[in-house]
């Protein structure tokens, strides 16, 4: 995640920390016209993948519950159930198919998501 | 080196040995060449007559059979082999193509025979095989559902065996009165003896069914649009449509060209290895003529292609002879065969149990000296054939009467699973013994029926034996987990008492407290759903939101695009013309996709999150309330057109209804709840498939419980008779909150009763008769349910920040999700990709051009 970080040079405003609900995500737009998930965790960690669901292809993982598998921060899509390892993005029921992950990190309490 | 195997036929057997041989061929010695001449690839034939519930043949198609990536299997439907030149080792199909194959293996199984009888082939006379063959007979059922031809549509089967009576049962589910003729002195003469039989006819004439035995067709005559059908016992029978279901015989047709040796009575004869007079020639299956025996049945079957796999990778298996015992349910009738039904071995004694009174007819065969069980008939109830069959050719460690006495008779009934040697047989489709299942257990730590099935197949064909690798699970000491997922080792009942009892109301404390991590979308959901039917306030309140499901999430169901439907409450089905034009008027004016459910209310389709506030805000101030369709709860109560207007009703169901969805609206429960209410015994509401159902009687309200549609459907009980209004609702008040508390996550009421200890009776004696004495406490929790309701939606509305959370980007709270896209479809808008699903729509309107009313 830290080399990911150093390389990014854009970053995104999008929005307070505080309109992250714990363990609950929201989506964002991206200027390119792409949709991000943001996810804020019980611990206060901000994750952020893309938003659509690629078993549905809709746009909803950030409607997915949050929890973890294993001690593993997780979503589950809300349409089909298949869980995302929010740190890389791979789907853990099926290793073979993953969503991007996006850097974020939080400024003045301002989530900012960095473009790919 | 690749060598080719060529398959001739793709039925049950046919996939069979490409499966088996694809799963031990690691090195890929083989590569494969199916020729099927069915369009279709294999399918459950054994399960034929199920495809008249759905006529959807994908519901039939065998796991696995189109082979998808594997490239050493090239599956060719509907281009049959016509031609071996075994000199050349070549097979030629209908279509000209010719393979060269290293071994062959016929599995082309057998044809139905139909009997030479004058008339046979006229139109109108159908066999009863394929897909094909139902879909044909499907077609004239249709056409004689809507001639103007006078008489009642009737229908013959030629053959009271097994499929005969099978066929007889589908004719019957399409509305024929059917015959059956059977030329025995018995139906299921293979299967049954005498006295079953006498049994067995008497229970399925009970159902209508006319039948004939002991008698042959004659002749099949033209009379105008139908036919005519004399019996040699002089009968005559005026009918729509006539079934041959009178045996089948092998497809060896292929193999008599080629010179192969044929059996006296036709089968292709091989020798325990499976292997023909050729020695590159295997057959299996129907097609095969094994000692002088042509096995019409799937388990030897498979057994043989297990066999041919193990040769064609070099080992020495052979055909270890077939256990050919059956049991089924026909009609709703049990009928069970097995062992040396017939008592045909020299000496053999019989022990019969015959109640004409309960309709049940049991009888063991055994060896002279009493010592050795040979084999027996269930009819009207085969509860022990599970236990009976593996016993067939031991020593009975008992008094032979003593295996079929009934319950009640004061003495324990057959033999627990326990008792059986290591060798038994559990699973016959598959031939898996105790030993291997135990194993399975022991060494390979099975811990549950699907991995049992994975690891042995045990189970997988025909299912009846599952219930005894239950058993063998428990006698090896494996306890099945209650765990509701990897956060809580408890089930959901008992985190349930745990809320209740230690007043915790927060998810982090109840996971912190009793169980590990941070929970998931298994047991979020689900503490959501009790903290809920505990009565904690509105579903989003707080940390609460964060539990729920997109659904409940939202207060709306989400759909395959990302948008949602609305569902607004409409008690008993009951609507003014008023309030439907309001409903018309939002689904118009936000573009919404209109649908009438089937639980008597209207759905709206293709709401955008950010949507839904505007629309609600509309249908609130029409009067309207959330309908909860989004929630595992209380749906509708559904009734029939009712006293006010039906010229049959005794009863006021229309209110009743009513009466009962508002009491019980809003109320979370481990999943979705239906009811209906039925003015008569016509039952126009469909009780049957509720979770409860009323039907009014002359004298009060009947009140049956644990009823399903869905994906095994079931039929609802009778829990109660004759109740007044006031005794009705405290019993469906006892009834729902005993449900919510010691149900488990996702478990409908059907499962929930066959779960308990006891079943329905148990259930009534606690709703009834009040036996754990808590009828007053479950009431009270109803009442303070009932006191509390408030409707979810018209809180949303009025707290800002419960609102705030419906935006569809949290930095452009109102842009529309511009890949949401929709076309036009029959006059509405559909989402944009269902073209591939059907026919081609045109594009209409991205989410811009739509117009939005607020």
């Amino acid at each position: 995640m830290t080399a990911l970080v150093e390389r990014t040079e854009t970053w995104v405003q999008v929005c307070r920390i505080t309109a992250l609900l714990p363990e609950r995500g929201v989506a964002a737009l991206l200027p390119d016209g792409s949709q991000v998930a943001l996810f804020r965790t019980y611990d206060n960690e901000v994750y952020a993948v893309s938003n659509t669901d690629p078993f549905s292809e809709a746009n909803v993982l950030s409607r997915g519950i949050v929890g973890d598998r294993g001690g593993v921060a997780v979503v589950a899509s809300p349409m089909y159930k298949e869980a995302f390892d929010l740190r890389t993005g791979v789907c853990v029921d099926n290793p073979e198919v993953s969503v991007p992950v996006y850097p974020v990190r939080v400024v003045d309490e301002w989530v900012q998501v960095g473009l790919r | 080196m690749t060598a080719t195997l060529v398959v001739v036929g793709h039925g049950m057997v046919g996939h069979r040995i490409v499966q088996a041989l694809r799963d031990r061929d690691t090195g890929g010695r083989w590569r494969v060449i199916v020729l099927a001449e069915e369009p279709r690839p294999a399918y459950d034939r054994v399960a034929l007559s199920s495809y008249v519930d759905s006529w959807d043949p994908e519901a039939l198609a065998l796991p696995g059979n189109d082979y998808a990536g594997d490239d050493l299997v090239e599956l060719r439907l509907g281009d049959p082999a016509v031609r071996i030149d075994r000199e050349a080792r070549t097979v030629v199909t209908a279509g000209g193509v010719e393979y060269r194959y290293d071994a062959l293996v016929l599995a082309t199984g057998s044809r139905p025979f139909v009997p030479p009888v004058p008339g046979h082939d006229l139109p109108g006379c159908f066999v009863y095989r394929t897909i094909e063959d139902l879909d044909a007979i499907r077609a004239a059922a249709e056409r004689a559902r809507t001639s103007t031809a006078p008489g009642r549509r009737a229908a013959m089967v030629v053959g009271g065996g097994l499929l005969g009576l099978e066929a007889a049962n589908a004719l019957r589910g399409m509305g024929f009165s059917p015959n059956v003729v059977e030329l025995a002195p018995r139906l299921m003469p293979l299967q049954v003896d005498e006295g079953g039989g006498a049994l067995l006819r008497r229970l399925i004439e009970r159902l209508g069914l006319t039948v004939h035995t002991g008698t042959s067709t004659e002749s099949i005559q033209r009379d105008g649009d139908r036919l005519l059908a004399k019996l040699s016992n002089g009968t005559e029978l005026d009918l729509d449509l006539v079934v041959f279901s009178a045996g089948v015989r092998p497809r060896d047709e292929l193999a008599r060209e080629a010179g192969l040796e044929i059996g006296p009575r036709g089968g292709v004869v091989v020798d325990e290895g499976c292997r023909t007079s050729d020695e590159h020639v295997y057959a299996a299956g129907e097609v095969a003529c094994l000692d002088g025996k042509v096995y019409g049945l799937v388990a030897p079957g498979y057994t043989m292609a297990e066999v041919v796999v193990d040769r064609l990778l070099g080992g020495g298996a052979t055909f270890p002879g077939a256990d050919t015992s059956t049991k089924l349910k026909l009609l709703g009738v049990d009928v069970a065969s097995f062992g040396d039904a017939h008592a045909a071995t020299e000496g053999a004694l019989e022990v019969v149990f015959n109640n004409a009174v309960a309709g049940s007819y049991a009888k063991v065969v055994v060896s002279d000296d009493a010592q050795v069980l040979l084999g027996g008939v269930l009819v009207g109830d085969a509860s022990a054939y599970t236990s009976l069959r593996p016993m067939v050719g031991r020593e009975l460690s008992v008094d032979p009467a003593l295996l079929i006495a009934p319950e009640g008779a004061g003495v324990g009934t057959g033999v627990g699973v326990g008792a059986l040697p290591d060798d038994a047989q559990i699973c016959s489709c598959n031939a898996v013994t105790k030993g291997q299942i135990t194993a399975a257990i022991t060494e390979q730590e099975c811990a549950d029926v699907p991995a049992l099935k994975a690891c042995t197949r045990a189970g997988t064909t025909c299912g009846s034996c599952v219930p005894m690798l239950r058993q063998l699970l428990e006698s090896c000491g494996v306890e099945q987990s209650k765990a509701i997922c990897e956060h809580f080792a408890h089930s959901r009942a008992e985190l349930f008492e745990i809320v209740q009892s230690t007043g915790i109301r927060t998810f982090s404390e109840l996971v912190t407290r009793h169980g590990q991590g941070r929970g998931c979308d298994i047991c979020k959901p689900a503490v959501a759903s009790i903290l809920a039917s505990l009565g904690s306030g509105h579903i989003l309140d707080g940390e609460q939101a964060a539990l729920q499901d997109t659904n409940d999430h939202f207060l709306a169901n989400l759909q395959r695009n990302g948008t949602y439907s609305v569902v607004p409450r409409v008690p008993g089905g009951e609507i003014t013309p008023e309030k439907l034009i309001v409903l018309g008027e939002v689904a118009r004016d936000f573009g919404l996709y209109t649908k009438i459910t089937g639980g008597q209310r209207i759905d709206l389709f293709g709401a955008r999150v950010e949507q839904l506030p505007a629309i609600w805000k509309r249908l609130v101030d029409a009067g309207f309330e959330s309908g909860h369709a989004y929630g595992k709860a209380l749906r509708t109560v559904k009734s029939c057109v009712g006293t006010d207007w039906c010229r049959y009703g005794v009863q006021d169901s229309v209110t009743l209804a009513i009466e009962l969805e508002l009491r019980y609206r809003g109320l979370r429960s481990p999943h979705k709840l239906k009811a209906a209410v039925s003015g008569c015994a016509r039952n126009c509401a469909e009780t049957p498939t509720k979770d409860f159902g009323v039907i009014a009687t002359e004298k009060g309200w009947n009140l049956y419980v644990g009823g399903n549609g869905g994906f095994a459907p079931r039929h609802a009980e009778l829990l109660a008779a004759d109740l007044d209004t006031e005794t009705l609702v405290r019993y469906i008040d006892r009834f729902l909150m005993f449900y919510i508390r010691t149900a488990d996550r996702l478990q409908r009421t059907s499962a929930w009763i066959e779960s308990l200890e006891g079943g329905l009776d148990h259930l009534r004696e606690v709703v009834v008769e009040d036996s754990l004495g808590i009828a007053e406490e479950l009431e009270a929790a109803m009442r303070r349910h009932v006191e509390n309701y408030t409707d979810e939606w018209a809180d949303v509305l009025g707290d800002p920040e419960k609102l705030a959370r419906f935006v569809s980007f949290v930095n452009a709270p109102d842009a529309p999700d511009p890949s949401i896209e929709f076309v036009e479809r029959r006059g509405q808008r559909i989402p944009v990709g269902s073209e591939e699903r059907g026919s081609q729509p045109a594009l209409i309107a991205g989410p811009k051009l739509e117009v939005v009313n607020s």
